[in-house]
């Protein structure tokens, strides 16, 4: 795996299939792991960071589950490839911009991410396109085994897997279903739908983590309870709240289709006729005009478009990406030109398909 | 719709759930939007931890216990309970049962329970004391190595060797 080739492809959670995709985007478990012949992050030193890195390196290289895995070493990779591989989902920002040895491994279809080194020694993390959260726990349980068969982690039998952080001890799980609901924030209702989410102990956070709320109506569903709870109880907690978030963004869509539906196309035509002919164009501009063209696919009204294209566009137009199609470094203002032209000539092209058809 | 805090257009459309009052709903311009959320996350690392820590703390203890309490350090990473406190981190595994008592109304306050009820490792507990002995023999031979008593330094890392060595050999 290359990364200057990553940025043409999708991954998995942007591919835009799977259950329910038209409005869950991906299912996500990550589990937190520590060794546990090593002191926690915050009292490592560097060459402790390093002894980690290579002793996971050198043991996973034994287990053919492994053998695949493309290695990445943070610490060596420059700003702009660690960005790319935030944008994409692979690793967090906090591994991006941590200090020490710290590493990656990613499958070639970018279902499977481990990073070694981030908050805890060892962040596992799988995805799956659509809703498949039984999908994603059959496939990082069984890696946390063949993991677990060459590194001793630590582990207390009251306190449960031991993590740096104390919210995260037990099952070290995190569930997260990213969902899209421009219908819900349209119609004000999004916020009654993140209320009672969090009366029942369920965190609603932006598609990059904290403090990204508004990005293209994209949000993470995701379980706080680590401790006292078994994996299963976790992620049926987390299931089972989501079709009902799924039925309410339906039926705020059929109500603007029902009830406000010229309003409704307005707001849709003006998304694509801006991303189509802007000649600078921000990237959360960008994502909020997105997030209502890809509701119009959805709801039949722009049929000239299919989902996964509209799923890379929101890929392809963040920062990183952008620099990496347009193959060069590039400022704000540069970016904003650039976008621009790269919607103009990706929107257009789709419009010739259609008349061709 | 202009930026509530400038005059240019707004794009972004924030709605934070963590202010004070509940809800807080802003309508930004790029720039004042990424100021907002920079600082707001700042704020917010290890938010939970701490806030929840010194709250507890202010309830069950008094201004002494809390200073004496600030001071205990463990005795395998050195992690103080006051710099656990401060950067909601802890320094190694060994810190759950050396702290277990103040971090026991922790863990209860954000999971509801305090017991684990999930996946085991499949090989069984394994002997934790020469794991717990690895941390602290590592963490003084960078002591040591900081004090440049390099005969100990070298002393500690044959005896971490042989350890790492026992542990392999029993795999």
């Amino acid at each position: 795996m290359v990364i200057d080739e990553l940025h043409s492809s999708s991954g998995e959670w942007l591919k835009g299939d799977g259950p329910q995709s038209d409005i869950v985007m991906s299912s996500r478990i990550r589990l937190a792991r520590n060794l546990a012949d090593f002191p926690f992050i915050r009292r490592c030193n560097d060459i402790d960071k390093a002894n980690i890195e290579s002793t996971v390196r050198e043991r996973l290289s034994q287990e053919d589950a492994f053998t695949t895995l493309n290695f990445f070493n943070v610490a060596k990779l420059n700003s702009l490839d660690r960005q790319l591989l935030v944008e994409r989902q692979l690793i967090s920002r906090e591994l991006s911009n941590g200090d020490g040895a710290r590493a990656v491994a990613i499958d070639g279809r970018e279902r499977l991410s481990l990073m070694v080194n981030e908050e805890d020694h060892l962040r596992i993390q799988v995805m799956k396109s659509g809703l498949n959260l039984d999908g994603a726990w059959d496939q990082i349980n069984q890696l946390d085994d063949d993991i677990e068969s060459r590194l001793t982690y630590a582990y207390h039998p009251k306190f449960g897997y031991l993590t740096a952080c104390p919210t995260n001890a037990g099952t070290g799980i995190r569930v997260s279903v990213l969902v899209h609901l421009p219908a819900l924030a349209i119609t004000h209702q999004i916020e009654k739908v993140f209320r009672s989410l969090q009366k029942i102990n369920l965190v609603v956070r932006g598609l990059y983590g904290e403090g990204t709320q508004a990005m293209g109506d994209f949000y993470q569903i995701s379980n706080q309870v680590t401790l006292g709870k078994s994996e299963r109880e976790i992620i049926d907690q987390v299931a089972d709240v989501i079709p009902y978030v799924i039925d309410y963004e339906r039926k705020a869509r059929q109500y603007l289709l029902d009830e406000k539906q010229n309003d409704l196309f307005d707001r849709i035509s003006r998304a694509y006729g801006t991303l189509q002919t802007a000649q600078q164009i921000s990237s959360e501009e960008t994502m909020y005009l997105l997030s209502r063209v890809r509701m119009g696919v959805n709801l039949g009204l722009l049929d000239n478009l299919e989902i996964p294209h509209i799923n890379q566009l929101f890929l392809r137009t963040q920062p990183a990406h952008l620099q990496k199609i347009c193959k060069q470094t590039l400022d704000t203002d540069q970016r904003n030109m650039e976008r621009a032209n790269y919607l103009r000539v990706e929107l257009k092209r789709d419009d010739t398909d259609a008349q061709a058809n | 719709m202009k930026c509530q805090k400038c005059e240019k257009p707004a794009t972004f459309h924030i709605t934070d759930l963590t202010g004070k009052d509940g809800l807080l709903e802003l309508h930004l311009c790029p720039e004042c939007a990424k100021q907002y959320l920079q600082t707001n996350e700042k704020e917010q690392e290890a938010p939970k931890i701490s806030g929840v820590l010194s709250s507890q703390l202010k309830l069950e203890q008094t201004a002494e216990d809390l200073k004496e309490l600030d001071g205990k350090e463990c005795p395998i990473c050195g992690i103080s309970f006051y710099e656990f406190r401060q950067a909601g981190r802890l320094g190694c595994p060994h810190d759950y049962i050396f702290f277990g008592e103040e971090l026991e109304p922790l863990l209860l306050n954000v999971h509801n329970g305090s017991e684990h009820v999930g996946k085991q490792p499949k090989r069984g507990v394994c002997d934790t004391e020469s794991q717990t002995e690895l941390i602290r023999l590592r963490r003084e031979m960078k002591e040591a190595v900081q004090k440049e008593d390099y005969e100990h330094a070298q002393e500690l890392r044959d005896r971490i060797r042989s350890i790492e060595g026992e542990g392999k050999a029993s795999e």
